[in-house]
Protein backbone atom coordinates (compact mmCIF):
# COMPACT_ATOMS: atom_id res chain seq x y z
CA UNK A 1 0.00 0.00 0.00
CA UNK A 2 1.25 3.44 -0.92
CA UNK A 3 1.59 5.95 1.88
CA UNK A 4 1.78 9.71 1.49
CA UNK A 5 5.28 10.92 2.36
CA UNK A 6 5.62 13.94 4.63
CA UNK A 7 7.14 17.07 2.97
CA UNK A 8 10.90 17.28 3.49
CA UNK A 9 11.81 20.13 5.84
CA UNK A 10 15.12 21.64 4.88
CA UNK A 11 17.41 23.49 7.24
CA UNK A 12 17.59 27.28 7.35
CA UNK A 13 21.02 27.21 5.69
CA UNK A 14 19.78 24.94 2.88
CA UNK A 15 16.84 27.23 2.17
CA UNK A 16 19.10 30.29 2.20
CA UNK A 17 21.59 28.76 -0.25
CA UNK A 18 18.72 27.57 -2.47
CA UNK A 19 17.26 31.08 -2.52
CA UNK A 20 20.61 32.64 -3.47
CA UNK A 21 21.12 29.97 -6.12
CA UNK A 22 17.68 30.71 -7.57
CA UNK A 23 18.44 34.42 -7.72
CA UNK A 24 21.78 33.76 -9.46
CA UNK A 25 20.07 31.55 -12.05
CA UNK A 26 17.35 34.17 -12.61
CA UNK A 27 19.96 36.92 -13.03
CA UNK A 28 21.95 34.87 -15.57
CA UNK A 29 18.71 34.01 -17.34
CA UNK A 30 17.76 37.70 -17.42
CA UNK A 31 21.17 38.65 -18.82
CA UNK A 32 20.83 35.99 -21.49
CA UNK A 33 17.41 37.32 -22.45
CA UNK A 34 18.79 40.85 -22.56
CA UNK A 35 21.62 39.81 -24.89
CA UNK A 36 19.11 37.98 -27.07
CA UNK A 37 16.87 41.06 -27.12
CA UNK A 38 19.81 43.30 -28.07
CA UNK A 39 20.63 40.98 -30.96
CA UNK A 40 17.04 41.12 -32.16
CA UNK A 41 17.02 44.94 -31.97
CA UNK A 42 20.15 45.07 -34.17
CA UNK A 43 18.68 42.46 -36.52
CA UNK A 44 15.46 44.41 -37.04
CA UNK A 45 17.14 47.82 -37.10
CA UNK A 46 18.84 47.07 -40.41
CA UNK A 47 15.81 45.57 -42.13
CA UNK A 48 13.06 47.38 -44.02
CA UNK A 49 10.52 48.84 -43.66
CA UNK A 50 12.30 51.92 -42.29
CA UNK A 51 9.94 53.61 -39.87
CA UNK A 52 11.27 57.16 -40.18
CA UNK A 53 8.02 58.76 -38.97
CA UNK A 54 8.05 56.67 -35.80
CA UNK A 55 11.70 57.57 -35.19
CA UNK A 56 10.86 61.27 -35.45
CA UNK A 57 7.86 60.84 -33.14
CA UNK A 58 10.22 59.34 -30.58
CA UNK A 59 12.75 62.12 -31.20
CA UNK A 60 10.00 64.57 -30.32
CA UNK A 61 8.99 62.67 -27.17
CA UNK A 62 12.51 61.94 -25.91
CA UNK A 63 14.21 65.11 -27.10
CA UNK A 64 11.76 67.96 -27.31
CA UNK A 65 9.77 66.93 -24.27
CA UNK A 66 12.95 66.64 -22.19
CA UNK A 67 14.29 70.09 -23.05
CA UNK A 68 12.93 71.91 -19.99
CA UNK A 69 13.93 69.31 -17.42
CA UNK A 70 17.40 68.91 -18.95
CA UNK A 71 17.86 72.68 -19.25
CA UNK A 72 16.79 73.32 -15.66
CA UNK A 73 18.99 70.52 -14.33
CA UNK A 74 21.92 71.85 -16.35
CA UNK A 75 21.48 75.41 -15.14
CA UNK A 76 21.27 74.54 -11.46
CA UNK A 77 24.06 71.96 -11.66
CA UNK A 78 26.37 74.57 -13.20
CA UNK A 79 25.39 77.18 -10.62
CA UNK A 80 25.84 74.84 -7.63
CA UNK A 81 29.14 73.57 -9.00
CA UNK A 82 30.41 77.14 -9.39
CA UNK A 83 29.64 77.87 -5.73
CA UNK A 84 31.19 74.65 -4.41
CA UNK A 85 34.34 74.93 -6.51
CA UNK A 86 34.75 78.62 -5.71
CA UNK A 87 34.66 78.14 -1.93
CA UNK A 88 37.15 75.28 -2.18
CA UNK A 89 39.51 77.04 -4.57
CA UNK A 90 39.38 80.31 -2.65
CA UNK A 91 41.26 78.60 0.19
CA UNK A 92 44.27 78.08 -2.07
CA UNK A 93 43.76 81.32 -4.06
CA UNK A 94 42.97 79.69 -7.41
CA UNK A 95 39.38 80.93 -7.68
CA UNK A 96 40.05 82.10 -11.25
CA UNK A 97 39.96 78.41 -12.25
CA UNK A 98 36.31 78.01 -11.30
CA UNK A 99 35.22 78.31 -14.94
CA UNK A 100 37.41 75.57 -16.44
CA UNK A 101 36.92 73.19 -13.50
CA UNK A 102 33.14 73.46 -13.73
CA UNK A 103 33.24 73.24 -17.53
CA UNK A 104 35.50 70.17 -17.49
CA UNK A 105 33.38 68.44 -14.84
CA UNK A 106 30.26 69.14 -16.82
CA UNK A 107 31.70 68.16 -20.20
CA UNK A 108 33.36 64.93 -19.14
CA UNK A 109 31.03 63.59 -16.45
CA UNK A 110 28.11 65.59 -15.16
CA UNK A 111 26.40 66.47 -18.43
CA UNK A 112 26.35 62.94 -19.92
CA UNK A 113 25.71 61.14 -16.63
CA UNK A 114 22.99 63.43 -15.31
CA UNK A 115 21.32 63.60 -18.73
CA UNK A 116 21.47 59.81 -18.83
CA UNK A 117 19.86 59.56 -15.41
CA UNK A 118 17.16 62.09 -16.34
CA UNK A 119 16.32 60.30 -19.57
CA UNK A 120 16.33 56.92 -17.80
CA UNK A 121 13.85 58.30 -15.28
CA UNK A 122 11.66 60.10 -17.77
CA UNK A 123 11.82 58.32 -21.12
CA UNK A 124 13.07 54.87 -20.02
CA UNK A 125 10.18 54.48 -17.61
CA UNK A 126 7.70 55.74 -20.21
CA UNK A 127 9.00 53.22 -22.77
CA UNK A 128 8.61 50.33 -20.33
CA UNK A 129 5.13 51.49 -19.30
CA UNK A 130 3.92 52.08 -22.88
CA UNK A 131 5.19 48.78 -24.28
CA UNK A 132 4.26 46.90 -21.10
CA UNK A 133 0.67 48.08 -21.19
CA UNK A 134 0.49 47.27 -24.91
CA UNK A 135 1.75 43.80 -24.08
CA UNK A 136 -0.81 43.07 -21.36
CA UNK A 137 -3.68 44.40 -23.49
CA UNK A 138 -2.62 42.17 -26.41
CA UNK A 139 -1.72 45.12 -28.65
CA UNK A 140 1.73 43.61 -29.25
CA UNK A 141 0.05 40.31 -30.20
CA UNK A 142 -2.21 42.26 -32.56
CA UNK A 143 0.89 43.62 -34.32
CA UNK A 144 2.36 40.12 -34.61
CA UNK A 145 -0.88 38.69 -36.01
CA UNK A 146 -0.86 41.44 -38.65
CA UNK A 147 2.64 40.34 -39.61
CA UNK A 148 4.43 43.29 -37.99
CA UNK A 149 7.39 42.56 -35.76
CA UNK A 150 6.85 44.11 -32.35
CA UNK A 151 10.54 44.75 -31.78
CA UNK A 152 10.92 46.47 -35.14
CA UNK A 153 7.82 48.59 -34.65
CA UNK A 154 8.16 49.46 -30.97
CA UNK A 155 11.74 48.99 -29.82
CA UNK A 156 13.88 49.97 -32.82
CA UNK A 157 12.50 53.55 -33.27
CA UNK A 158 12.86 54.20 -29.53
CA UNK A 159 16.42 52.87 -29.39
CA UNK A 160 17.53 54.83 -32.49
CA UNK A 161 15.86 58.05 -31.34
CA UNK A 162 17.23 57.89 -27.80
CA UNK A 163 20.73 56.99 -28.97
CA UNK A 164 20.92 60.06 -31.21
CA UNK A 165 18.90 62.36 -28.98
CA UNK A 166 21.03 61.87 -25.90
CA UNK A 167 24.20 63.57 -27.26
CA UNK A 168 22.09 66.60 -28.21
CA UNK A 169 20.50 66.75 -24.77
CA UNK A 170 23.95 66.38 -23.25
CA UNK A 171 25.18 69.38 -25.30
CA UNK A 172 22.19 71.38 -24.09
CA UNK A 173 22.92 70.44 -20.48
CA UNK A 174 26.57 71.40 -20.95
CA UNK A 175 25.76 74.72 -22.61
CA UNK A 176 23.17 75.82 -20.06
CA UNK A 177 25.29 74.48 -17.18
CA UNK A 178 28.20 76.66 -18.31
CA UNK A 179 25.96 79.69 -18.63
CA UNK A 180 24.73 79.08 -15.06
CA UNK A 181 28.28 78.70 -13.82
CA UNK A 182 29.36 81.86 -15.70
CA UNK A 183 26.60 83.99 -14.16
CA UNK A 184 27.16 82.72 -10.63
CA UNK A 185 30.94 83.02 -11.02
CA UNK A 186 31.00 86.52 -12.50
CA UNK A 187 27.86 88.13 -11.04
CA UNK A 188 27.50 86.52 -7.59
CA UNK A 189 31.07 85.52 -6.76
CA UNK A 190 32.63 88.50 -8.57
CA UNK A 191 35.24 86.58 -10.54
CA UNK A 192 36.62 88.78 -13.29
CA UNK A 193 34.73 88.05 -16.52
CA UNK A 194 37.76 88.26 -18.78
CA UNK A 195 39.74 86.01 -16.46
CA UNK A 196 36.87 83.50 -16.30
CA UNK A 197 36.63 83.27 -20.10
CA UNK A 198 40.35 83.24 -20.78
CA UNK A 199 40.95 80.39 -18.30
CA UNK A 200 38.03 78.54 -19.80
CA UNK A 201 39.59 78.80 -23.27
CA UNK A 202 42.99 77.81 -21.91
CA UNK A 203 41.97 74.57 -20.17
CA UNK A 204 38.96 73.37 -22.10
CA UNK A 205 39.65 71.33 -25.26
CA UNK A 206 37.43 69.75 -27.86
CA UNK A 207 38.54 66.27 -26.72
CA UNK A 208 36.86 66.96 -23.34
CA UNK A 209 33.67 67.81 -25.15
CA UNK A 210 33.88 64.71 -27.36
CA UNK A 211 34.30 62.51 -24.31
CA UNK A 212 30.94 63.61 -22.93
CA UNK A 213 29.17 63.36 -26.26
CA UNK A 214 30.47 59.83 -26.92
CA UNK A 215 29.37 58.78 -23.44
CA UNK A 216 25.92 60.28 -23.98
CA UNK A 217 25.56 58.30 -27.21
CA UNK A 218 26.15 55.00 -25.40
CA UNK A 219 24.00 56.03 -22.43
CA UNK A 220 21.12 56.75 -24.80
CA UNK A 221 21.48 53.33 -26.37
CA UNK A 222 21.57 51.44 -23.06
CA UNK A 223 18.71 53.41 -21.45
CA UNK A 224 16.40 52.79 -24.44
CA UNK A 225 17.44 49.17 -24.69
CA UNK A 226 16.67 48.56 -21.02
CA UNK A 227 13.40 50.52 -21.14
CA UNK A 228 12.10 48.58 -24.15
CA UNK A 229 13.42 45.25 -22.83
CA UNK A 230 11.53 45.58 -19.57
CA UNK A 231 8.45 46.70 -21.51
CA UNK A 232 8.53 43.50 -23.57
CA UNK A 233 9.22 41.43 -20.44
CA UNK A 234 6.02 42.56 -18.73
CA UNK A 235 3.59 39.84 -17.64
CA UNK A 236 0.70 39.69 -15.19
CA UNK A 237 -1.35 42.80 -15.90
CA UNK A 238 -1.11 46.16 -14.17
CA UNK A 239 1.14 44.84 -11.41
CA UNK A 240 3.57 43.60 -14.06
CA UNK A 241 3.55 46.98 -15.82
CA UNK A 242 4.44 48.71 -12.53
CA UNK A 243 7.22 46.22 -11.83
CA UNK A 244 8.60 46.50 -15.37
CA UNK A 245 8.59 50.30 -15.21
CA UNK A 246 10.35 50.27 -11.86
CA UNK A 247 12.99 47.83 -13.10
CA UNK A 248 13.54 49.89 -16.25
CA UNK A 249 14.34 52.98 -14.16
CA UNK A 250 16.52 51.17 -11.62
CA UNK A 251 18.52 49.17 -14.17
CA UNK A 252 18.69 52.09 -16.57
CA UNK A 253 20.29 54.30 -13.92
CA UNK A 254 22.64 51.59 -12.67
CA UNK A 255 23.71 50.82 -16.24
CA UNK A 256 24.50 54.48 -16.90
CA UNK A 257 26.76 54.64 -13.84
CA UNK A 258 28.48 51.30 -14.50
CA UNK A 259 28.94 52.04 -18.20
CA UNK A 260 30.33 55.46 -17.28
CA UNK A 261 33.22 53.84 -15.44
CA UNK A 262 34.15 51.57 -18.35
CA UNK A 263 33.75 54.31 -20.96
CA UNK A 264 35.84 56.73 -18.88
CA UNK A 265 38.65 54.20 -18.44
CA UNK A 266 38.63 53.64 -22.21
CA UNK A 267 38.13 57.21 -23.44
CA UNK A 268 40.83 58.80 -21.25
CA UNK A 269 43.35 56.62 -23.06
CA UNK A 270 42.29 57.49 -26.60
CA UNK A 271 41.21 61.15 -26.32
CA UNK B 1 -14.48 13.33 -44.52
CA UNK B 2 -13.70 16.77 -45.93
CA UNK B 3 -12.61 17.18 -49.56
CA UNK B 4 -8.85 18.07 -49.27
CA UNK B 5 -9.30 21.09 -51.56
CA UNK B 6 -11.91 22.43 -49.14
CA UNK B 7 -9.69 22.33 -46.06
CA UNK B 8 -8.73 25.70 -44.59
CA UNK B 9 -6.71 24.42 -41.63
CA UNK B 10 -5.30 20.94 -41.25
CA UNK B 11 -3.78 20.03 -37.91
CA UNK B 12 -1.74 16.86 -38.32
CA UNK B 13 -0.39 14.85 -35.37
CA UNK B 14 0.43 18.04 -33.47
CA UNK B 15 2.06 17.67 -30.09
CA UNK B 16 3.24 20.63 -28.05
CA UNK B 17 5.28 20.15 -24.91
CA UNK B 18 6.20 23.02 -22.55
CA UNK B 19 8.73 22.23 -19.82
CA UNK B 20 7.80 18.55 -19.89
CA UNK B 21 4.06 19.34 -19.80
CA UNK B 22 2.08 18.16 -22.83
CA UNK B 23 -0.39 20.86 -23.86
CA UNK B 24 -1.42 19.46 -27.25
CA UNK B 25 -1.35 15.69 -27.49
CA UNK B 26 -1.05 14.24 -31.01
CA UNK B 27 -3.89 16.44 -32.19
CA UNK B 28 -5.54 15.72 -35.54
CA UNK B 29 -8.40 17.65 -37.08
CA UNK B 30 -9.36 19.63 -40.14
CA UNK B 31 -11.32 22.83 -40.49
CA UNK B 32 -13.31 23.23 -43.72
CA UNK B 33 -13.37 26.43 -45.74
CA UNK B 34 -16.38 28.73 -45.74
CA UNK B 35 -17.68 27.62 -42.35
CA UNK B 36 -17.88 28.90 -38.79
CA UNK B 37 -16.10 26.53 -36.43
CA UNK B 38 -16.03 26.95 -32.69
CA UNK B 39 -13.49 25.32 -30.43
CA UNK B 40 -14.85 24.82 -26.94
CA UNK B 41 -13.04 23.59 -23.87
CA UNK B 42 -12.35 24.13 -20.20
CA UNK B 43 -9.66 26.61 -19.13
CA UNK B 44 -6.20 25.10 -19.66
CA UNK B 45 -7.47 22.65 -22.30
CA UNK B 46 -5.03 24.06 -24.86
CA UNK B 47 -7.37 26.31 -26.87
CA UNK B 48 -5.08 29.36 -26.90
CA UNK B 49 -2.06 27.18 -27.69
CA UNK B 50 -3.95 25.66 -30.61
CA UNK B 51 -4.89 29.15 -31.84
CA UNK B 52 -1.23 30.23 -31.70
CA UNK B 53 -0.26 27.15 -33.72
CA UNK B 54 -2.85 27.98 -36.38
CA UNK B 55 -1.45 31.52 -36.54
CA UNK B 56 2.12 30.27 -36.68
CA UNK B 57 2.99 32.19 -33.53
CA UNK B 58 4.05 28.85 -32.03
CA UNK B 59 5.51 25.85 -33.76
CA UNK B 60 4.62 22.30 -32.70
CA UNK B 61 7.08 20.07 -30.89
CA UNK B 62 6.08 17.42 -33.45
CA UNK B 63 3.55 17.25 -36.27
CA UNK B 64 2.51 20.06 -38.58
CA UNK B 65 -0.18 22.65 -39.19
CA UNK B 66 -1.25 23.33 -42.77
CA UNK B 67 -3.16 26.52 -43.45
CA UNK B 68 -4.67 27.00 -46.92
CA UNK B 69 -2.42 24.15 -48.09
CA UNK B 70 0.77 25.68 -46.69
CA UNK B 71 2.70 23.78 -44.02
CA UNK B 72 3.58 26.51 -41.50
CA UNK B 73 6.48 24.49 -40.07
CA UNK B 74 8.31 24.83 -43.41
CA UNK B 75 8.20 28.63 -43.48
CA UNK B 76 10.96 30.84 -42.11
CA UNK B 77 10.13 33.77 -39.84
CA UNK B 78 9.84 36.32 -42.64
CA UNK B 79 7.63 34.04 -44.73
CA UNK B 80 5.49 33.29 -41.67
CA UNK B 81 5.03 36.99 -41.04
CA UNK B 82 3.89 37.51 -44.63
CA UNK B 83 1.65 34.47 -44.50
CA UNK B 84 -0.08 35.84 -41.41
CA UNK B 85 -1.70 38.49 -43.61
CA UNK B 86 -4.14 35.72 -44.54
CA UNK B 87 -5.50 35.98 -41.02
CA UNK B 88 -7.69 38.52 -39.29
CA UNK B 89 -8.13 38.29 -35.56
CA UNK B 90 -10.59 39.74 -33.13
CA UNK B 91 -9.01 39.67 -29.69
CA UNK B 92 -10.83 39.08 -26.42
CA UNK B 93 -10.65 42.76 -25.48
CA UNK B 94 -10.29 43.97 -29.09
CA UNK B 95 -6.60 44.97 -28.59
CA UNK B 96 -7.08 48.32 -30.31
CA UNK B 97 -4.01 50.55 -30.34
CA UNK B 98 -4.88 52.95 -27.56
CA UNK B 99 -2.90 55.87 -28.96
CA UNK B 100 -4.90 55.78 -32.22
CA UNK B 101 -8.48 56.76 -32.97
CA UNK B 102 -11.00 54.23 -34.27
CA UNK B 103 -10.37 55.13 -37.90
CA UNK B 104 -6.61 55.21 -37.42
CA UNK B 105 -6.82 51.69 -36.01
CA UNK B 106 -8.60 50.51 -39.14
CA UNK B 107 -6.32 52.36 -41.55
CA UNK B 108 -3.24 50.98 -39.75
CA UNK B 109 -3.05 47.62 -41.61
CA UNK B 110 -3.92 49.38 -44.88
CA UNK B 111 -1.06 51.83 -44.36
CA UNK B 112 1.34 49.01 -43.54
CA UNK B 113 0.47 46.61 -46.32
CA UNK B 114 -1.22 48.39 -49.21
CA UNK B 115 -0.32 51.13 -51.68
CA UNK B 116 -3.56 53.04 -51.13
CA UNK B 117 -3.31 56.81 -50.75
CA UNK B 118 -4.67 58.62 -47.69
CA UNK B 119 -8.04 59.32 -49.29
CA UNK B 120 -8.50 55.71 -50.44
CA UNK B 121 -7.49 54.39 -47.03
CA UNK B 122 -9.94 56.71 -45.30
CA UNK B 123 -12.67 55.63 -47.72
CA UNK B 124 -12.01 51.92 -47.17
CA UNK B 125 -11.76 52.31 -43.38
CA UNK B 126 -15.01 54.33 -43.31
CA UNK B 127 -16.81 51.60 -45.27
CA UNK B 128 -15.53 48.94 -42.90
CA UNK B 129 -16.52 50.91 -39.81
CA UNK B 130 -19.99 51.63 -41.17
CA UNK B 131 -20.38 47.95 -42.11
CA UNK B 132 -19.89 47.05 -38.42
CA UNK B 133 -22.36 49.74 -37.41
CA UNK B 134 -19.93 52.37 -36.15
CA UNK B 135 -21.32 55.84 -36.84
CA UNK B 136 -19.12 58.59 -38.30
CA UNK B 137 -19.24 60.53 -35.05
CA UNK B 138 -17.19 57.78 -33.38
CA UNK B 139 -14.52 57.59 -36.10
CA UNK B 140 -12.23 60.03 -34.35
CA UNK B 141 -12.68 58.75 -30.82
CA UNK B 142 -9.92 56.96 -28.94
CA UNK B 143 -10.57 53.37 -27.79
CA UNK B 144 -10.86 54.62 -24.20
CA UNK B 145 -13.84 56.73 -25.29
CA UNK B 146 -15.69 53.77 -26.83
CA UNK B 147 -17.90 51.18 -25.12
CA UNK B 148 -16.83 47.51 -24.95
CA UNK B 149 -19.16 46.57 -27.80
CA UNK B 150 -17.96 49.43 -30.00
CA UNK B 151 -14.34 48.48 -29.37
CA UNK B 152 -15.12 44.92 -30.49
CA UNK B 153 -16.75 46.25 -33.65
CA UNK B 154 -13.80 48.52 -34.44
CA UNK B 155 -11.51 45.54 -33.76
CA UNK B 156 -13.53 43.49 -36.22
CA UNK B 157 -13.34 46.26 -38.85
CA UNK B 158 -9.55 46.39 -38.38
CA UNK B 159 -9.29 42.59 -38.66
CA UNK B 160 -11.25 42.68 -41.93
CA UNK B 161 -9.25 45.53 -43.45
CA UNK B 162 -6.95 43.27 -45.49
CA UNK B 163 -9.76 40.88 -46.52
CA UNK B 164 -8.41 37.86 -44.62
CA UNK B 165 -9.09 34.28 -45.66
CA UNK B 166 -9.35 33.11 -42.07
CA UNK B 167 -10.98 35.11 -39.27
CA UNK B 168 -10.10 34.13 -35.74
CA UNK B 169 -12.19 35.18 -32.77
CA UNK B 170 -10.68 34.78 -29.31
CA UNK B 171 -13.47 34.69 -26.71
CA UNK B 172 -15.44 37.32 -28.65
CA UNK B 173 -18.27 37.68 -26.13
CA UNK B 174 -16.36 37.44 -22.84
CA UNK B 175 -17.26 40.26 -20.47
CA UNK B 176 -20.10 41.63 -22.59
CA UNK B 177 -23.72 42.11 -21.53
CA UNK B 178 -26.38 39.85 -23.19
CA UNK B 179 -27.48 42.49 -25.71
CA UNK B 180 -23.92 43.27 -26.82
CA UNK B 181 -23.17 39.53 -26.87
CA UNK B 182 -26.05 38.98 -29.27
CA UNK B 183 -24.88 41.91 -31.39
CA UNK B 184 -21.32 40.49 -31.59
CA UNK B 185 -22.65 37.02 -32.47
CA UNK B 186 -24.90 38.46 -35.19
CA UNK B 187 -21.92 40.39 -36.48
CA UNK B 188 -19.81 37.21 -36.72
CA UNK B 189 -22.52 35.49 -38.76
CA UNK B 190 -23.06 38.59 -40.92
CA UNK B 191 -19.32 38.94 -41.53
CA UNK B 192 -19.06 35.29 -42.52
CA UNK B 193 -22.04 35.56 -44.87
CA UNK B 194 -20.66 38.72 -46.50
CA UNK B 195 -17.30 37.08 -47.15
CA UNK B 196 -18.49 33.61 -48.09
CA UNK B 197 -17.97 34.22 -51.80
CA UNK B 198 -14.23 34.54 -51.31
CA UNK B 199 -14.08 31.44 -49.13
CA UNK B 200 -13.54 32.98 -45.72
CA UNK B 201 -13.42 30.65 -42.72
CA UNK B 202 -14.22 31.74 -39.17
CA UNK B 203 -12.65 30.03 -36.18
CA UNK B 204 -13.99 30.94 -32.75
CA UNK B 205 -12.46 30.10 -29.40
CA UNK B 206 -15.20 30.35 -26.83
CA UNK B 207 -16.78 29.29 -23.55
CA UNK B 208 -20.23 30.47 -24.59
CA UNK B 209 -22.07 27.22 -25.38
CA UNK B 210 -25.45 28.76 -26.18
CA UNK B 211 -24.11 31.24 -28.71
CA UNK B 212 -21.76 28.62 -30.13
CA UNK B 213 -24.59 26.26 -30.96
CA UNK B 214 -26.58 29.08 -32.56
CA UNK B 215 -23.92 30.54 -34.82
CA UNK B 216 -21.49 27.71 -35.61
CA UNK B 217 -21.52 25.20 -38.43
CA UNK B 218 -19.19 22.85 -36.55
CA UNK B 219 -18.15 22.59 -32.93
CA UNK B 220 -15.00 20.94 -31.61
CA UNK B 221 -14.42 20.15 -27.94
CA UNK B 222 -10.85 20.23 -26.72
CA UNK B 223 -9.84 18.48 -23.54
CA UNK B 224 -6.29 18.07 -22.23
CA UNK B 225 -4.78 18.70 -25.65
CA UNK B 226 -7.09 16.40 -27.59
CA UNK B 227 -10.22 16.93 -29.65
CA UNK B 228 -12.69 14.63 -27.91
CA UNK B 229 -15.71 15.62 -30.01
CA UNK B 230 -16.04 17.33 -33.39
CA UNK B 231 -19.49 17.50 -34.89
CA UNK B 232 -21.90 19.74 -36.79
CA UNK B 233 -23.47 22.12 -34.25
CA UNK B 234 -26.95 20.51 -34.10
CA UNK B 235 -25.41 17.08 -33.47
CA UNK B 236 -22.91 18.44 -30.96
CA UNK B 237 -25.73 19.41 -28.61
CA UNK B 238 -26.89 15.78 -28.59
CA UNK B 239 -23.39 14.33 -28.09
CA UNK B 240 -23.11 11.34 -25.76
CA UNK B 241 -19.65 12.41 -24.61
CA UNK B 242 -19.76 12.92 -20.85
CA UNK B 243 -17.38 15.86 -20.85
CA UNK B 244 -19.36 17.61 -23.58
CA UNK B 245 -22.62 17.08 -21.72
CA UNK B 246 -21.00 18.30 -18.48
CA UNK B 247 -19.78 21.42 -20.30
CA UNK B 248 -23.13 22.09 -21.98
CA UNK B 249 -25.04 21.67 -18.73
CA UNK B 250 -22.73 23.83 -16.63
Amino acid sequence: METASAPVKHSWLYRRIAKIGKQVIETIDGLGNMVNFTGRVFYWAVRPPWRIKLIFQQFYFIGNKSLIIVGLSGAFTGMVMAYQVYFGFQLISVDSLVGPVVALSLAKELAPVLTGLIVAGRAGSAMAAQIGSMKVTEQVDALEVMGINGIQYLAVPRVIATTFCMPMLCCLFLFIGNIGSYFVGTKALMIDEAMYLSKLGEFMHMSDFYQGVIKAFFFGFIVALIGTYFGFSVTKGAEGVGKGTNQAVVWGMISVLVLDYFLTSFLVKIL
Amino acid sequence: MIDPSQIAVDVKNVTKIFDGHTVLNNLNFSIPKNKIITILGFSGAGKSTLLKHILGLMLPTSGCVEVLGQDLTLLDKVQLREFRRNFGMLFQYAALFDSMTAIQNVTFPLREFTDLNEEQMYQRASELLISVDIQEVAFHKLPSELSGGMRKRVGLARALALSPHIMLYDEPTTGLDPITTKMVNDLIVETQNKNITRGMTSIIISHDVRATLQISDYVAFLDRGNIVEYLPAPEFAKSNNELVQEFINL
